[in-house]
């Protein structure tokens, strides 16, 4: 892999989101329906990306837990967007080949009749490339 | 009046009462909804990375198609319009993004957000007005409870979407007035149901679909009305026995059109 500032870079020159105009408050992770679930939550993932610490992103399952609710989007008092970092976070594991976390193989035993097609398109966009 | 119409993936097969009425409503209303020819699907959510092109070429392909006919673009699903209005809204605010999209598909033709787009329910407040469609209820609703869901996609990103306060929304709340019915405000009618990660963590689905019902029906909601077949799917399955039902059966109903 390129060197973690090279990374770091491509991810805000991606994602469009200036990472010091957080002013670390919290309300992104205190508004994000998946917090529960996630090892690294929406402030961190700024702070982080802010400062190299690229790494612990690059393997942590949080990239998935995103819901794509836009809420941390819309309630950052300071128009951070930390779900654009999230976003380009994920995008930097999934366009390495091999790497997409939703294979068709996987989809037909999470399926039911009523699941709409949405769902399954929604997921591929956003778990695979 | 005619206006451009993309249906999406969802509405030709699992969610078919949100198009079918979406249709047999409008015409009533007097806007025919003119389907765009060869559609693609959307992608169910928007890829905010400013370097994804290919993914967002399905929605510039609508919005041109409707721009060719000089009509606005309407979608029912609330992931489509999502979808496709903050596609028209990065053409317009990113010209390296624009021109990338345009390089793809016809330079010589190239689209720079021309076209406007339109939620059902904007175009029922904003082109066709709630106060008419209050006029031509023949079954008013009244007495029932309805519970707006808006979810994430309808509103957010709040300057993108530009459809109603994103926090404290009414456009759905005054359609159902206008209905005739009595709506329930609470406090979870535009948090997240879980979305797509239903197909990875039932447990998350179940989690927070179950807030969102369960805190209408403390409210005292008998049914709930959304926009969003995949909503409609994880309130559905987690929610216990509230009925869950579209904004279009819901107006065909009160217009005396449903089947």
């Amino acid at each position: 892999m390129e060197n973690k500032k090279d990374v770091c870079n491509e991810i805000i020159r991606r994602s469009g989101v200036n990472p010091r105009k957080c002013m670390k408050c919290g309300k992104c992770s205190g508004t994000c329906p998946a917090y529960d679930e996630m090892e690294y939550h929406p402030h961190q993932f700024v702070y982080m990306v802010e400062t190299g610490d690229i790494e612990p992103l690059l393997k942590s399952k949080s990239i998935y837990r995103c819901l794509s609710c836009f809420a941390c989007i819309d309630r950052c008092p300071r128009g951070v967007e930390p779900a654009k970092i999230v976003e380009a976070v994920r995008l930097s594991v999934i366009r390495e080949q091999g790497n997409n976390h939703l294979k068709a193989d996987d989809l037909p035993a999470m399926l039911d009749e009523d699941l709409p097609q949405q769902a399954i398109v929604s997921a591929f966009r956003k778990y695979s490339k | 009046m005619k206006v451009s119409y993309f249906p999406g993936c969802t509405l030709k097969t699992k969610a078919k009462d949100l198009d079918v009425y979406a249709r047999k409503c409008a015409e009533f209303l007097g806007v025919t909804l003119e389907e765009i020819e060869n559609w693609q699907c959307c992608g169910g959510v928007f890829t905010t990375s400013r370097d994804e092109i290919a993914t967002k070429l399905s929605s510039v392909r609508a919005l041109k198609e409707a721009k060719s006919k000089n009509q606005p673009l309407v979608s029912v699903c609330s992931a489509c319009h999502n979808v496709i209005k903050q596609t028209n809204a990065a053409i317009k605010d990113d010209a390296e993004f624009a021109s990338r999209v345009n390089n793809y598909n016809a330079p010589e033709d190239a689209y720079n957000g021309e076209t406007q787009v339109l939620h059902y329910l904007e175009l029922l407040r904003d082109v066709i007005g709630f106060d008419k469609i209050k006029e031509k209820v023949v079954n008013p609703l009244t007495g029932r409870k309805i519970a707006a869901y808006y979810g994430c996609l309808l509103l957010r990103p709040g300057k993108v979407m530009a459809m109603d306060d994103v926090e404290n929304p009414t456009i759905m709340e005054d359609f159902i007035r206008a209905l005739g019915a009595e709506p329930v405000i609470y406090s979870y009618r535009n948090e997240c149901c879980g979305g797509y990660i239903t197909l990875e963590s039932k447990e998350l689905a179940k989690a927070k679909s179950e807030k969102v019902t369960s805190n209408a029906k403390d409210k005292g909601a008998e049914a709930i009305v959304t926009a969003c077949p995949l909503c409609k799917y994880n309130l559905q399955k987690n929610g216990g026995d509230m009925p869950i039902v579209y904004i279009t059966e819901l107006l065909a109903e009160a217009l005396g059109i449903k089947e």
